[in-house]
C-alpha cells in the first residue's frame, strides 16, 4: 500500500478551527454536539475526517460553511479562522461572499444536490453571477472550461442538460466544477463518493486529487470509508460523539492507532479476503431457491411507442441451498435489484423460472402468489423508511403472521421472542421505530422478515446504509440466524468487502447479465472476468488489512 | 410537446361525450314539465300538447338527443324556452363578465398569496408565519357574501372610493371596469388567497429542506434568489394545481358574488335557468363549464411539463 507521505509544515495554514463548540439551539444543558474541536488544514493538504454517524463530522463542515440548520444548531464558542478572518464574526452577506469564492463544498448525494429544474450549465454560471461581473460570453467560456477540467464529455451538450439527464458520476463532476470554478482555498467534501459506484468513485477521487494538485487547494474530506481514507488522506482525524479522538498522518494512524475507539473502528472494516469456506454439508433436499433463465425486459412496444426493450436482466441462473448465502454484486444498473424484485414477485419477470422450496412462482398471479409469500421475505436498504412510523414495532411484526391466519396473542408472543433473537429487549415491541437507531431498526426489519419463517431471505443492500461497526453486528446477526434457522440468504450488495464476509457463492452482474458465478473465494480471490477484476481493483484500500493494522500478505490480482 | 397536447385533446372527446349524454338524460328524466312552465297555470291540455310538439319534447329520447348533438356541432345551442333568445347569444353576453372577473381575481390572488406563502415558509415559526396562517384561517371561515357587504359598506358607502355595484366591460372603459371590478375581485380573492398562501407555504417548507437549496446557499446565492429562483419553481406544481382548480371554480361558481355586486355573469344565468327549468340553457351551461374544466386541466398539465423538465409525457 502506497500512502501519501508529503509533509505540509512549510505550507501556509488555510483553515484553523479553535475550540469550536456547537450546541442544540436553546438548550445549554444538553451535551454539546461538537465539544471544543481544534485542528488546522494547510494549503495542498488533504485532511480526512472520519467517524460514524452522529460523530459530528458533518456538523463541523456545515459550521465552517455557516450553513448550520437555523433554529436547530448554533455555534456557542470557539473560532473558525480562514486565513486571518474569523468566519464566525462575519454577517450573513459577508459570509455569502466567502462561499464558493474562498471555501466551497461538495455534498454526498449528487442526485439531490443539484436543482432538478435548472440546466446544469446555468447552475454553474450562477456561481459566477453571484461573485463576479463578467460578460455573457466570457461566463459561458469559463463554465465550459471548468467542465472540461472535470473531464465531462461533450461539454456543450452537458451544459444544456438537466440533472436527471446525467449519470451520478457526471452530476458529481458538475458539483465539483461548481465548487472549484472560483478556485477557493478550501474545498470541503462531505462523503462525495459514498453514493457512487466503486469505479466512478475511483474516477472522482482521482479528479479531486488532480484539481487539488493543480490549484493547491486544501481539502477537508469527510468520509466513513476507511478504504477511501487509505487512498487519499495526508492526515486523518477520528471523531466520536463530537470529540476529536485522534489525529495522525495516514500511515501512522492505520499502522499504529493509539486510541481504543480508532482501533475498534478499524477492526470493524470488513476484509476483502473472503471468509473461510464452510465445511459442513448443506442439509439434504433440493435448493431453497432456484432461478433458471430469468429475463426481465422493460418498455417493449405499446400502441403509440415502438422502441427496443431494455433488458434489465437476461439469462440469470443460480441455486441457493438451505443454510447458504449467495451474493449478487454489481454496480448500479447491473440488474441485481431487478433480479431480487423478480424473485420477490414485486415485479413480474418476462420469462424464466423461479422455484422457492420446490414450488414454481414465476408465473403466479398476484392472488395465487399470496400463500407463497411466507416462504420468501425481504429486508430493504433503508431502515429509516422501511418501517411504518405510525405503527409500533409489534404491529409491524405481527401483520404478516395475522394475514396468514395466526391468532393475535400467539403472534405477539412470537414477536417478543423474535426481539430477543435479534438482540433487542422484548419490550421493544411496544415502541415506535423512531425510538431506535439505524442498526436497531435494521434488526427489527430482519425480525419482521423472520417472523414469517421464510425459507429464503432476500437482503437488498441491507447493511449499506449502516456504519461499519453496526454493519459488522448486523452481518454477524444474519450469520447466526442462518445457523439457527437454516434459511437461505440472497444478499444483494455493491460492496465487495461485505460480500466477501457473508457469501458462500458470488454472482457478478453487469448490464443485466451474469458475467461470473462461483465460490466466493474463487470469484473474489482469483477473478476470471475482466469486469470482476476491474471491480476489485477499484475497491479503495484493497491491499491494506485494516483490522490487523498491516499490509495484506498477498494482493489479489 | 405538440404531440402531447394533441394526444390530450383527443382524450377530451370521450370526456365531453360522456358529459353530454349524462347532462341530456339527467335533465329529461327530472320531474317537472317544461311545457307546463312555459304555458303558465291556466293552460289547457291541448295548449300544452301544442307547445310540446313545437319544441320536439314528444319525440323519442334518442331522436331528441340526435337533434341536439347535431345542433351542437353547428354551434347552435338551441333557443331558450323562457326568453326565446338563442342560447349561444345569452351565454355569449354573460360569459365575458365572468371570465374577466375570474381572471382578475386569480391574478390578484396569486400576486398576494404566493409572496405571503413564501415569506411564511421562509420565516417559519415567527410572527410573519403566524400572521399569514391566521389570515388564511379567517379567509376560509368568513362567508363570501359577508366579506362582500363589509367591503361595500367600508369602501363604497363610508369612504365613497368605489361604486357600490355594477359592471362595465373593459373594452368599453378600462378605468371604469377596474373601479367596479376591484371589490368583487377582492371579495372572491379572500378565500383563494387563503388557499394558495397555505399551499405555497406547505410546498415551500418541504422544498426549503432539500439538498439543492443547501447547495444554492453554499454557492453564496442571496436569500431572495434562493427562495424565488431555486425553491419556488420546485414548489410550483401543487401551487399551480390549486390555482388552476380555483380558476375553474371561479368561472362556474360565483353566483353569490355576482348577486351581491349585480354583475351580469353566467353564475346568475345558470341559477335562473335551473329555477325556470330552461333546458337548453342548463345544458349549454353544464357543457360549457365542463369544457372549461377540461381545458384548464390541460393547461395545468402543459404548465407542469414546462416548469419541471422531468415531467415528460
Amino acid at each position: 500500500m502506497l500512502f501519501k507521505t508529503k509533509t505540509f509544515e512549510d505550507a501556509p495554514v488555510v483553515l484553523s478551527i479553535e475550540d469550536l463548540t456547537v450546541r442544540l439551539s436553546g438548550n445549554t444543558t444538553a451535551k454539546p454536539v461538537l465539544d471544543k474541536i481544534s485542528f488546522q488544514i494547510r494549503a495542498g493538504e488533504t485532511v480526512c475526517l472520519v467517524g460514524e454517524s452522529g460523530s459530528g463530522k458533518s456538523v463541523t463542515s456545515l459550521a465552517a460553511m455557516g450553513l448550520l440548520p437555523k433554529g436547530a444548531l448554533e455555534v456557542s464558542g470557539g473560532r473558525i479562522l480562514l486565513g486571518e478572518t474569523n468566519l464566525l464574526d462575519l454577517n450573513a452577506s459577508q459570509m455569502r461572499d466567502k462561499r464558493a469564492k474562498s471555501l466551497s463544498m461538495v455534498f454526498q448525494e449528487p442526485m439531490t444536490a443539484l436543482n432538478p429544474v435548472m440546466r446544469v450549465g446555468e447552475q454553474i454560471e450562477e456561481v459566477l453571477d453571484t461573485h463576479s461581473r463578467v460578460s455573457k460570453r466570457e461566463k459561458k467560456q469559463r463554465v465550459l472550461d471548468i467542465m472540461e477540467q472535470v473531464h465531462l464529455p461533450d461539454v456543450e451538450r452537458v451544459y444544456r442538460s438537466y440533472p436527471h439527464q446525467l449519470s451520478g458520476g457526471q452530476r458529481q463532476r458538475i458539483m465539483i466544477a461548481m465548487a472549484l470554478i472560483l478556485e477557493p482555498q478550501l474545498l470541503i467534501a462531505d462523503e462525495p463518493t459514498t453514493a457512487l459506484d466503486v469505479t466512478t468513485q475511483r474516477q472522482i477521487l482521482a479528479l479531486i486529487a488532480e484539481l487539488q494538485e493543480k490549484h493547491g487547494t486544501a481539502v477537508l474530506f469527510i468520509t466513513h470509508d476507511m478504504g477511501v481514507v487509505a487512498e487519499i488522506a495526508d492526515t486523518v482525524q477520528v471523531m466520536n460523539h463530537g470529540i476529536l479522538v485522534e489525529r495522525a498522518p495516514v500511515e501512522t494512524l492505520l499502522r499504529s492507532p493509539q486510541e481504543d475507539y480508532t482501533k475498534r473502528l478499524l477492526r470493524a472494516v470488513p476484509s476483502l479476503v473472503p471468509r473461510q469456506e464452510r465445511t459442513d454439508k448443506p442439509p439434504k433436499g433440493g435448493p431453497a431457491l432456484s432461478v433458471r433463465d430469468l429475463d426481465k425486459a422493460y418498455g417493449s412496444s405499446g400502441w403509440l411507442v415502438n422502441r427496443a426493450p431494455t433488458q434489465a436482466a437476461k439469462d440469470v441462473n443460480f441455486d441457493i441451498p438451505m443454510g447458504r448465502t449467495l451474493g449478487i454484486v454489481g454496480e448500479s444498473g447491473s440488474g441485481k435489484s431487478t433480479v431480487a424484485r423478480c424473485i420477490m414477485r414485486l415485479i413480474d419477470p418476462s420469462d424464466g423460472s423461479i422455484k422457492v422450496a420446490g414450488a414454481e412462482i414465476a408465473k403466479l398471479t398476484r392472488s395465487e402468489m399470496r400463500p407463497y409469500r411466507k416462504h420468501i421475505q425481504i429486508v430493504f436498504q433503508d431502515p429509516f423508511r422501511s418501517l411504518n412510523p405510525r405503527w409500533t414495532v409489534g404491529q409491524s411484526l405481527i401483520e404478516g403472521p395475522l394475514n396468514l391466519g395466526q391468532d393475535k396473542t400467539s403472534a405477539m408472543k412470537r414477536a417478543r421472542e423474535l426481539m430477543e433473537l435479534v438482540g433487542l429487549p422484548e419490550d421493544a415491541v411496544d415502541r415506535y421505530p423512531h425510538q431506535f437507531s439505524g442498526g436497531q431498526r435494521q434488526r427489527i426489519a430482519i425480525a419482521r422478515a423472520i417472523a414469517m419463517e421464510p425459507d429464503v431471505l432476500v437482503a437488498d443492500e441491507a447493511v449499506s446504509a449502516l456504519d461499519v461497526s453496526v454493519q459488522d453486528q448486523v452481518l454477524k446477526l444474519l450469520d447466526e440466524l442462518q445457523k439457527k434457522l437454516g434459511i437461505a440468504i440472497l444478499f444483494i450488495t455493491h460492496d465487495l468487502r461485505v460480500a466477501a464476509q457473508i457469501c458462500d457463492e458470488v454472482v457478478v452482474m453487469q448490464k443485466g447479465r451474469v458475467v461470473e458465478h462461483g465460490k466466493a473465494a474463487s470469484v473474489l480471490g482469483a477473478p476470471k472476468h475482466s469486469y470482476t477484476r476491474a471491480l476489485i481493483e477499484a475497491a479503495p484500500g484493497r491491499s491494506w488489512d485494516f483490522a490487523n493494522f498491516k499490509e495484506l500478505p498477498t494482493v489479489a490480482a | 410537446m405538440l404531440g402531447y397536447i394533441l394526444k390530450r385533446l383527443l382524450a377530451v372527446v370521450p370526456v365531453i361525450t360522456f358529459v353530454a349524454i349524462f347532462v341530456f338524460l339527467l335533465l329529461r328524466l327530472t320531474p317537472g314539465d317544461p311545457a307546463a312552465i312555459l304555458a303558465g297555470d291556466a293552460a289547457t291540455p291541448a295548449q300544452l300538447e301544442k307547445i310540446r310538439t313545437s319544441l320536439g319534447l314528444n319525440d323519442p329520447l334518442l331522436v331528441q338527443f340526435g337533434t341536439w348533438i347535431g345542433q351542437l356541432f353547428r354551434g347552435d345551442l338551441g333557443i331558450s324556452l323562457i326568453s326565446n333568445i338563442p342560447v349561444s347569444d345569452m351565454v355569449g353576453q354573460r360569459i365575458w363578465p365572468t371570465i374577466n372577473i375570474a381572471l382578475m381575481t386569480i391574478i390578484l390572488s396569486v400576486l398576494l398569496a404566493v409572496p405571503m406563502g413564501v415569506i411564511a415558509a421562509w420565516k417559519h415559526r415567527t410572527w410573519a408565519d403566524y400572521a399569514v396562517m391566521s389570515f388564511s384561517v379567517l379567509g376560509f371561515s368568513v362567508p363570501v357574501f359577508v366579506i362582500g357587504y363589509i367591503f361595500i359598506q367600508v369602501f363604497s358607502i363610508e369612504l365613497r372610493w368605489l361604486p357600490v355595484q355594477g359592471y362595465t366591460p373593459p373594452t368599453e372603459d378600462f378605468g371604469k371596469f377596474l373601479s367596479k371590478a376591484i371589490l368583487p375581485c377582492l371579495t372572491l380573492a379572500t378565500i383563494y388567497v387563503a388557499l394558495i398562501a397555505r399551499m405555497t407555504r406547505a410546498s415551500m417548507l418541504e422544498v426549503l429542506g432539500e439538498d439543492y437549496v443547501r447547495t444554492a446557499r453554499a454557492k453564496g446565492v442571496s436569500e431572495t434568489l434562493v427562495l424565488f429562483r431555486h425553491a419556488l419553481r420546485n414548489a410550483a406544481v401543487p401551487i399551480l394545481t390549486i390555482i388552476g382548480t380555483g380558476f375553474a371554480l371561479l368561472i362556474s361558481g360565483v353566483v353569490v358574488t355576482e348577486s351581491v355586486f349585480n354583475i351580469p355573469g353566467i353564475g346568475r344565468l345558470t341559477v335562473d335557468a335551473i329555477l325556470a327549468r330552461d333546458y337548453p340553457v342548463i345544458q349549454a351551461m353544464i357543457l360549457l363549464t365542463s369544457a372549461i374544466y377540461v381545458f384548464i386541466n390541460l393547461m395545468i398539465d402543459v404548465a407542469y411539463s414546462i416548469i419541471d423538465p422531468r415531467i415528460r409525457y
